[in-house]
């Protein structure tokens, strides 16, 4: 039977069922409320654990047999490593040795580092991810090699789907630097200290069963114990579980790039005049060069109005973490530590503070962090002439990145995508967007090289700079002064296949990526 | 000639252009294939620009491969018609539209405190130089290009100056050392050009070719927009012949000094406190500012040193230069910067303006300041300072409404 599709309410074509679950489409920012209980896990009781509070088993594989790990099973992993995480290939690895078919891999993002597990993909060990596709595994899924369907969530919207139960983790397996035997463990201290574990909390928290390896195993208690022992069943020690120096990304570094930094510039200097960059504002710079380099242009401008930030929200590195030193910002609210002077701040500085999604990000948190925020800088593949962004996949089709924390922060006060009008021949905006991301009535400011689009629902904005020397033109200007260098894209075609799924924060489907043909 | 022809760049950091060859047949038509990282989106454009190229320099029978990576349409049009021009004996050339926003002329006496070098075979540098706001871009057709790349390199800067905007800064370029150079202006003086830089000069007589040369493809083309030019003095022989230089022709605008070469000449080496060159500078601003032109000096290779650069610009504006040259962007800001009029400058002009105002108000012939007399050139100069003074923000539009104040 075909599968039936609808129009959601940006207006894009949603299959009724997906990876043979129900989906709901997107129904508009805030259009959908959840009703019922938090998903619970299993009630365990701590007659059935080690008296001696000893849960150390002797390797992963042991550990994941006596999780009762078999085929179909949902396992989960987080990405505090980013590109230097060795351990997600070794469980696919296991279970293809144990001969498991069909697994979930839901990792709370994916790397690089994480090509191998396109031979557990094509072996048929794993059916489909559920998380970011970066790099070789989202070239993989966009020419439809996957089994299953893709999907793709936000940071908070993978916390609401753990929390509402929309996602069961059958096994969570948690990497962290620093652990004891009973399972208390943190991200702060040992050889792979890697900041924090918050990406891991709710899988300790909502996971049947839960496994922590460490390379850096400490007489009880661990602490801090940023996961706490009484989630955990099992523990493992191993050699090494991650490469720190490898957190840091190309995309943790300020760009050299001139063109980048002028915009970037450019950015500031927005802020600056529509008077967001006040005493006591805050802020929160994504990673990605330009973003970098704007919390630098920042920090210039604080100090030369002698004024500071009440927080900044991370993901942290030396910039920030120098900022925060110099007493230019109060506290830093920290999701991730993007380099080793992040972790190395977190572990040392009070004010430098460790956040979960479910702190910030949550859908259902009884309010949102993301929505005290001032201004929020991120970046964005496309742009249409609605807002509407895209942050997933490539004017091509290809799906070439994760959501991470992109979808949450569109709920901040200002939200500015600092973009090049074009990359190479490509021009970023667009008549449509390949794949919706975020709804335009989220997206305030567009700064290109080249001119400045305001959301013409921000009237305020649009009257602060009625006078300015600034660039400021309205967003198909923009796309035409693209057009005009880059030429008009043609129509790309895509496959009838669709191959991932884009979720909205609430669980939605706001959009899904089809096959890309060769 | 051979039957086959290559051009462009290729290889894994290469963006923003492409590499194409073509292989002549004696039959069989025309077959393209096409390899790009924007296919997705312009094959059908990209295909149809390489055909219209093949069909207006009739090439019937050959084979066309385009290694594409992301280059823009002039960028295209350029490779192919250079590896074209290896396989066929043409004088015919294929002209993309010229952009309206490209017909600006400029002044002789235009502000030229920054010029950015960009290296004539290197597109994606070209790309965004406007946005930076230079004073010039200075399309480099000499040092910066390999000799075996001069032919491509004339026909990427050829479509540059007809297809990029700019963003209103002057559009120079450097044409090689003479007699290549007069070659060179065949490629560069119908497009809108406003400067030509003349390296390594060292004699009136070289100006004059120039001069000539340019006016003959102005007058053959039925062209009528000033094009400048600017000496490159960059030997002790140079230094000696600035005056003669500098006066040979109208079009010159401003003499330059390279001083890599220079030292060189000398049979030394560039320091950064440049005592070495101290006779050559100021010999190249007396000589410029004898005929009543611009100096500019030579460029500062460290990009990463932007203070030692700031250091650097306000010496050189001490001796009277107008302006300097820039190898990266980041330069622009810092060489504004020190260029630009200092508070006290602007305190001066600003009274000699209203001065000036109000004797032109009263219909009085001469300008006083108190008691003393103002001169024509000094009048100008201060005009001068205050536009530079509101161009970059240093000065409020209405500052003479709060001097009433």
């Amino acid at each position: 039977m075909a599968t039936k599709f609808v129009k959601n309410a940006v207006g894009r074509m949603i299959p009724e069922e997906i990876n043979g679950k129900p989906v709901i489409p997107f129904q508009g920012v805030h259009g959908y409320i959840t009703e019922g209980a938090r998903y619970a896990p299993p009630l365990p009781s701590c007659a059935n654990y080690p008296k001696d509070g000893n849960k150390l088993v002797k390797d992963l594989k042991t550990a994941l047999k006596e999780s009762g790990i078999k085929s179909g099973m949902t396992i989960s992993t987080h990405h505090h490593f980013r590109n230097g995480d060795l351990i997600a290939n070794q469980i696919f690895q296991a279970a293809s040795e144990m001969g498991l078919k069909d697994l979930v891999w839901f990792p709370s993002a994916s790397f690089p580092c994480h090509e191998p597990m396109i031979e557990y993909l094509e072996d048929g060990t794993i059916h489909h991810i559920e998380g970011s596709m970066n790099g070789p595994l989202g070239r993989f899924a966009s020419l439809g090699k996957m089994k299953g369907t893709g999907v793709l969530r936000s940071h908070g919207g993978r916390y609401q789907s753990v929390q509402d139960g929309e996602v069961v983790i059958d096994i969570a397996i948690i990497a962290a630097p620093t652990a004891d035997p009973f399972g208390n463990a943190n991200g702060l201290t040992g050889d792979s200290a890697c900041g924090l574990l918050g990406f891991a909390l709710g899988d300790s928290q909502y996971a049947h069963k839960v496994i922590v390896v460490t390379d850096n195993l400490v007489p009880f208690p661990c602490i801090p114990w940023q996961i706490q022992g009484n989630y955990v069943d099992y523990v493992v020690e191993i050699g090494q579980i991650g490469i720190p120096e490898k957190i840091i990304s190309g995309t943790t570094r300020i760009t050299r790039s001139p063109d980048r930094l002028f915009i970037a510039d450019l950015t500031a200097k927005f802020c600056d005049e529509v008077g967001i960059i006040k005493d006591g504002f805050s802020f929160q710079a994504g990673a990605g060069g330009t973003s970098l380099a704007i919390g630098n242009y920042f920090g210039e401008i604080m100090r030369e109005k002698g004024i500071k930030a009440r927080f900044a929200r991370g993901g942290s590195n030396q910039y920030l973490v120098d900022m925060l030193e110099e007493g230019l910002i109060d506290y830093i609210l920290d999701g991730q530590t993007f380099d080793l002077a992040g972790v190395k701040s977190m572990r040392e500085n009070p004010n430098h503070v460790n956040t979960s999604p479910f702190t910030s990000y949550n859908y259902h948190g009884k309010g949102n962090f993301a929505g005290l925020v001032d201004v929020v800088i991120l970046g964005a593949t496309e742009v249409d002439v609605n807002y509407n962004a895209n942050v997933v996949t490539h004017s091509d089709g290809l799906l070439l990145h994760g959501i991470g924390g992109w979808q949450n922060c569109l709920f901040s006060k200002t939200v500015i995508l600092p973009i090049p009008l074009f990359r190479d021949r490509i021009p970023i905006i667009r008549d449509e967007v390949t794949t919706i991301c975020g709804p335009g009535e989220l997206i305030d400011v567009i700064v290109t090289e080249r001119g400045i689009a305001i959301n013409p629902r921000r009237k305020d904005l649009l009257e602060k700079t009625r006078n300015s020397k600034l660039p400021i033109m309205t967003i198909e200007e923009l796309k035409e002064e693209g057009e005009k260098i880059c030429g008009v894209p043609e129509p790309v075609e895509f496959g009838e296949r669709v191959i991932a799924a884009i979720k909205w924060v609430d669980g939605t489907v706001i959009d899904v990526v089809r096959q890309v043909l060769e | 000639m051979a039957q086959i022809g290559t051009a462009g760049n290729q290889g894994p950091g290469i963006r923003s252009d492409c590499h194409i060859t073509l292989e002549l047949k004696n039959n069989g038509g025309i077959k393209i294939n096409l390899t790009s990282k924007v296919d997705a989106l312009y094959k059908k454009s990209i295909q149809d620009l390489a055909t219209q190229i093949l069909d207006f320099f009739r090439v019937e029978h050959a084979v066309l491969d385009i290694n594409d990576r992301g280059a823009l349409p002039f960028v295209l049009a350029a490779r192919i018609e250079a590896a074209i021009k290896q396989v066929l004996e043409t004088d015919a050339e294929f002209w993309l539209d010229l952009i309206p926003e490209n017909k600006y002329q400029t002044e002789k006496d235009k502000t030229r405190r920054s010029r950015l070098y960009l290296p004539g075979n290197s597109p994606k540098l070209m790309l965004n130089a406007g946005i930076h706001q230079p004073d010039a871009v200075i399309l480099d057709l000499e040092d910066s290009v390999a000799v075996d790349k001069k032919e491509e390199a004339r026909l990427i800067v050829r479509n540059a100056l007809r297809a990029i905007n700019f963003y209103g800064a002057e559009r120079m370029v450097r044409i090689n050392q003479l007699p290549m150079g007069l070659e060179d202006l065949e490629h560069v003086v119908p497009h809108h050009v406003n400067l030509v830089l003349i390296p390594k000069c060292e004699s009136a007589e070289q100006v004059l070719s120039v001069d000539q040369k340019i006016t003959q493809i102005l007058t053959e083309k039925q062209l009528n927009y000033p094009v400048y030019i600017m000496p490159i003095i960059e030997s002790a022989l140079g230094v000696i012949k600035a005056f003669e230089i500098a006066s040979a022709s109208q079009r010159v605008a401003a003499l330059s000094i390279g001083l890599e070469d220079y030292t060189a000449d000398l049979g030394t080496s560039r320091t950064l406190e440049g005592r070495e060159s101290f006779f050559a500078r100021n010999q190249l601003v007396n000589a410029a500012k004898a005929v009543g032109i611009q100096a500019i000096d030579s460029v500062f290779s460290d990009i990463a040193d932007m203070d030692a650069l700031r250091i650097v610009v306000l010496e050189s504006k001490s001796l009277g230069f107008d302006g300097m040259g820039c190898i990266h962007p980041r330069q622009i800001k810092v060489i504004h910067g020190a260029f630009a009029p200092s508070e006290a400058e602007i305190e001066k002009a600003k009274k000699i303006v209203i001065a000036f105002e109000e004797a032109t108000d009263k219909g009085l012939g001469v300008v006083s300041l108190g008691s003393k007399m103002i001169d024509p050139p000094v009048v100008k100069r201060a005009l001068k300072t205050i536009a530079v003074a509101l161009e970059t923000g240093l000065l409020p539009e209405d500052w003479k409404e709060q001097i009433q104040k």
